[in-house]
């Protein structure tokens, strides 16, 4: 596939003092070309949850440009510092914040009601694809999904009424699953796209809100 | 950390229920120049909590003179906008700390990057 866009320039990232942030990969490229096809409904508010380098954020900001608000969050300080460097390469304006991932709640539904992610990408880091350094992090428990699995309600919680959520699995992780547990939550999930990445089966799956 | 940014984080410490607004400490603050697009300022406003803005704003030098309550019909309003766009787009917090209004937490901020982490028994 050609795309209009080209991949954000990334040569920082996994050496120096970026050199225990995770280089993107398969998943990160996929992640892109899915997000690429959804760019023209505007989101307003994009939130990226474990933003890592910083490079899938800095696409989406490259394509919807400036009338959107890029929230990268990372629970590793080199990442966020890694999220800065990526966005000034790429002279696109990114906003990093050091935080844990079911802490990235905004104020607004919590003090409001409103919900508010135009946009929510959150990528699961599966066995193979680890970075060094923060394997902990993403040590996957069960079926590798500890992390998204903790992530999941506050994701229901963030996404604005027609704010679309990406989320990138492994089969292992049973995506089907993660599906039928949203859909508990009030989203609709569908396969956007998927590859295989040596023995993994990488797949991106897509929610919105279910309009009632 | 643009105002933007601030508008959006809670402190989020164990026993802390009204985690927000944070109370900024700025040690090093930076003006940019941001291109202004009047059509995203006009659809972030009725996502703000506009009173943290204006506050965070008057606190860093740069209310310029934004109105305590939002002014209805804002969005034909270009001076406005544009005073809206500065707070919220230009003004940066490069070093200092955001505390937390309830529990006095404060959460470093350095390079421009808030730390939101908290350690384990703050969880």
């Amino acid at each position: 596939m050609c795309s209009a866009f080209p991949t954000p320039l990334y040569s920082h990232v996994g050496r120096g003092d970026f050199r225990d942030v995770y280089e993107p990969a398969q998943d990160s490229f996929l992640l892109i070309d899915a997000l690429e096809k959804d760019a023209e409904r505007l989101p307003c508010v994009c939130l990226e949850v474990g933003s890592g380098s910083g490079v899938v954020s800095a696409f989406l900001a490259s394509v919807v440009g400036p009338s959107a608000v890029y929230i990268c969050t990372d629970v590793n300080p080199a990442a966020a510092g890694c999220t800065a460097t990526t966005a000034s390469c790429n002279s696109v304006s990114l906003q990093p914040v050091l935080t844990d991932l079911v802490r990235v709640h905004t104020h607004t539904h919590t003090h409001t009601g409103k919900s508010d992610a135009d946009l929510l990408v959150f990528r699961q880091r599966v066995s193979s694809m680890q970075s060094r350094g923060i394997e902990a992090s993403w040590a996957g428990g069960e079926r590798g999904r500890e992390v998204t699995d903790r992530f999941l309600p506050a994701a229901a919680q963030l996404l604005s009424q027609r704010g679309l959520f990406y989320l990138v699995t492994i089969a292992e992780n049973h995506p089907e699953e993660i599906v039928e547990l949203l859909g508990q939550r009030g989203l609709e999930g569908e396969l956007c796209s998927s590859t295989r990445a040596g023995n993994e089966r990488l797949s991106v799956l897509r929610f919105s809100r279910r309009q009632t | 950390m643009k105002l933007l940014t601030h508008n959006m984080l809670t402190s989020h410490v164990k026993g802390v229920t009204k985690g927000y607004p944070l109370l900024i400490k700025a040690t090093e603050v930076k003006v940019n120049d941001v291109d202004f697009n009047p059509q995203f300022v006009c659809r972030m406003i009725p996502k703000l909590e506009w009173s943290a803005l204006v506050e965070a704003a008057d606190l860093l030098g740069h209310r310029q003179d934004l109105p305590s309550e939002l002014v209805p019909d804002y969005e034909k309003n270009e001076d406005f906008l544009k005073k809206v766009h500065r707070a919220l787009l230009e003004v940066e917090v490069i070093e200092g700390c955001l505390q937390c209004p309830e529990s006095g937490r404060e959460f470093p901020i350095s390079r421009g990057i808030p730390n939101m982490l908290l350690n384990e028994d703050e969880v």
